[in-house]
């Protein structure tokens, strides 16, 4: 998870990811962002995204995000 | 022949009075709304008894806006668009740069722009639409006085000194182009446009003036979609899109994620494609899925008006290599000079700075004469007389086929993510900030990235933070990295070597 945040980080410093559950629905990530984001995710993670991933349910906290990243660890 | 942009909308208002012209998210205007906006619109403009004025556009994304677009040409005056997301810093400069009597905004950007300072009058697109009244005599005076040489837009792109430049752009570059555009796409009244590309550019123009133009259909691709690839490919579907006009990082988005394996954008006809480099990998993919459809690489920077130069793939391409950016536009003749302003002949195959010649140069930038005639500049291969030429800046040269390539930038200038982008504004924006005492800007090609290297008393973070102040966030830096000093070469410039070197 700290691998994670530290991405999310990267992106955007100002937003604290403990807390914050409308990362897609309040726009604080845009869709640039998410496919930068999803490419250092497959990196770090060695995972698949597929586009029926992309989804904002799966990118609207960073607890989300990391679900997905287990989910798609779990398919491997 | 046309001298005049909206010269075919009453037309097609006549032909198509209830096909939609343009689609938004929460609206939509018919070819007959859009004609009676238009015109509420300049006869609203002419009663403020305000003429040839730049008329700042301030609104969200919506065919509204385009309505106001077409309203302040349909007064003899030119739009400024502004992009609802622009940071306020920006604003004000582009504010102070055109000075203009009037401000259009709507429901969405009321608020912000009572608070930008603006000297001259805010007025919303409802409280002009809410009169009903159309003066038929003004509207004809003003479109009858109107010469294809007279400015219909200023747009600003990004500027080297930290001041965005914008560029003034006239009815006769935008005809030709559209003229030009339209031959090589193959618009008609059956083309359905999904726009991608903001408002606030020129890029927009390959579908708002064909759409006016044939009566065909223009949908905004809702922003959202844009990382959802298989929604993005079901809206295509839903609405019969046949025709888009993206950037590549728009297209490579559906191409990446194997999106194709479960749904095909299968109403695509015709795609065009510009603005950066296409991965062929990606290219290959859309390709195969799309067997039945023309893809087109378009150049052609914002100076130029809209694009300037065409190829139409038609032979399969091998990894790492890349795609020509091909031949003029009918109309307009592209030449490379090398650095002593000689002509670099299509034969040597040797390197030069592309400059265009023709019809489509903007007049110039707004209240910019130095830089003005830096880039526009005289023919220096035609001394005879006055012709002026626009030196993009860009790199290039032509291949053993005889096809224009693209080979790299002679300046700090970069595309990211689809925007064109000086490092210089970066820089100079950082350096802004108190505390700071030095600052570079570096594009990290491999990993996409822009990073900026700093000196000061900031930490990294903030230092991103405090830019998304003075920033458009497509230029925000992606990487913040403090040095105790910017490193300079000998002579007193920023090493920008050592400080590419360090990132790898």
């Amino acid at each position: 998870m700290d691998e994670l945040i530290d991405i999310l980080k990267e992106i955007h410093p100002d937003v604290d990811y403990a807390t914050a559950t409308n990362l897609v629905d309040g726009k604080i990530l845009d869709s640039f962002d998410i496919i930068s984001l999803v490419s250092e995710i497959a990196d770090k993670f060695d995972v698949v995204v597929s586009a029926e991933h992309m989804i904002p349910e799966n990118f609207n906290s960073a607890q989300a995000i990391w679900d997905l990243i287990q989910k798609l660890e779990d398919e491997e | 022949m046309h001298n005049h942009v909206l010269q075919e909308l009453k037309k097609t208002a006549s032909n198509f009075p209830d096909k939609a012209a343009f689609c938004g998210e929460k609206s939509e205007l018919t070819f007959r709304e859009l004609d009676h906006a238009v015109d509420r619109i300049g006869t609203y403009i002419l009663s403020c008894g305000i003429k040839k004025s730049p008329i700042v556009v301030y609104m969200e994304k919506s065919p509204e806006e385009v309505a106001t677009f077409f309203g302040v040409i349909r007064a003899g005056s030119y739009y400024v668009p502004i992009d609802a997301e622009m940071p306020s810093g920006r604003i004000h400069l582009i504010l102070e740069n055109v000075k203009a009597p009037l401000l259009i905004c709507d429901e969405d950007t009321a608020a912000k722009a009572a608070d930008l300072g603006f000297t001259g009058k805010i007025v919303k697109y409802s409280e002009i639409l809410s009169d009903e009244t159309i003066d038929e005599a003004a509207l004809t005076e003003v479109y009858n006085s109107s010469i294809d040489t007279d400015p219909l837009y200023i747009v600003f792109t990004s500027g080297s000194t930290g001041v965005p430049k914008g560029v003034v752009g006239c009815h006769r570059a935008v005809n030709d182009y559209i003229d030009q555009l339209s031959e090589v796409l193959g618009f008609s009244s059956e083309t359905v446009f999904g726009n991608q590309t903001p408002l606030y550019l020129d890029a927009c123009f390959k579908e708002l003036f064909p759409t006016i133009r044939f009566g065909a259909t223009t949908y905004f691709v809702p922003k959202a979609l844009f990382m959802q690839p298989l929604k993005l490919v079901q809206f295509l579907n839903e609405h019969k899109i046949n025709t888009v006009c993206w950037v590549v990082s728009a297209l490579t988005i559906i191409s990446k994620f194997n999106t194709f394996k479960t749904e095909i954008p299968k109403y695509l006809r015709t795609i065009a494609f510009g603005s950066e480099v296409f991965p062929i990998k990606q290219f290959r993919m859309w390709r195969e899925a799309l067997p039945e459809a023309t893809f087109t690489n378009l150049y052609g920077p914002t100076e130029g008006t809209g694009m300037c130069c065409y190829y139409r793939v038609n032979r399969a391409f091998e990894d790492g290599e890349a795609i020509p950016i091909g031949r003029p536009f009918d109309n307009t003749d592209i030449i490379l000079l090398d650095e002593d302003d000689h002509e670099v002949t299509k034969e040597s195959g040797e390197q030069g700075e592309i400059c265009i010649r023709g019809t489509s140069l903007t007049l110039g930038y707004m209240n910019n004469p130095e830089k003005t005639s830096e880039a526009f500049t005289r023919n220096p291969l035609q001394t005879g007389w006055p012709e002026l030429i626009y030196r993009t800046g860009d790199i290039g040269r032509y291949n053993e086929r005889g096809e224009l390539m693209f080979v790299s930038r002679k300046d700090f200038q970069i595309k990211h993510m689809g925007h064109r982008i000086e490092l210089g504004e970066i820089e100079v924006n950082a350096q802004m900030i108190d505390g700071i005492t030095g600052a570079a800007c570096i594009y990290d090609k491999a990993k996409d990235k822009i990073v900026l290297f700093y000196s000061g008393d900031k930490e990294e973070d903030a230092m991103k933070v405090l830019l998304k102040d003075s920033l458009p966030r497509y230029m925000v830096p992606n990487v913040t990295k403090k040095l105790d000093a910017i490193p300079l070469t000998s002579n007193g410039k920023t090493d920008r070597v050592t400080l590419a070197k360090s990132l790898e």
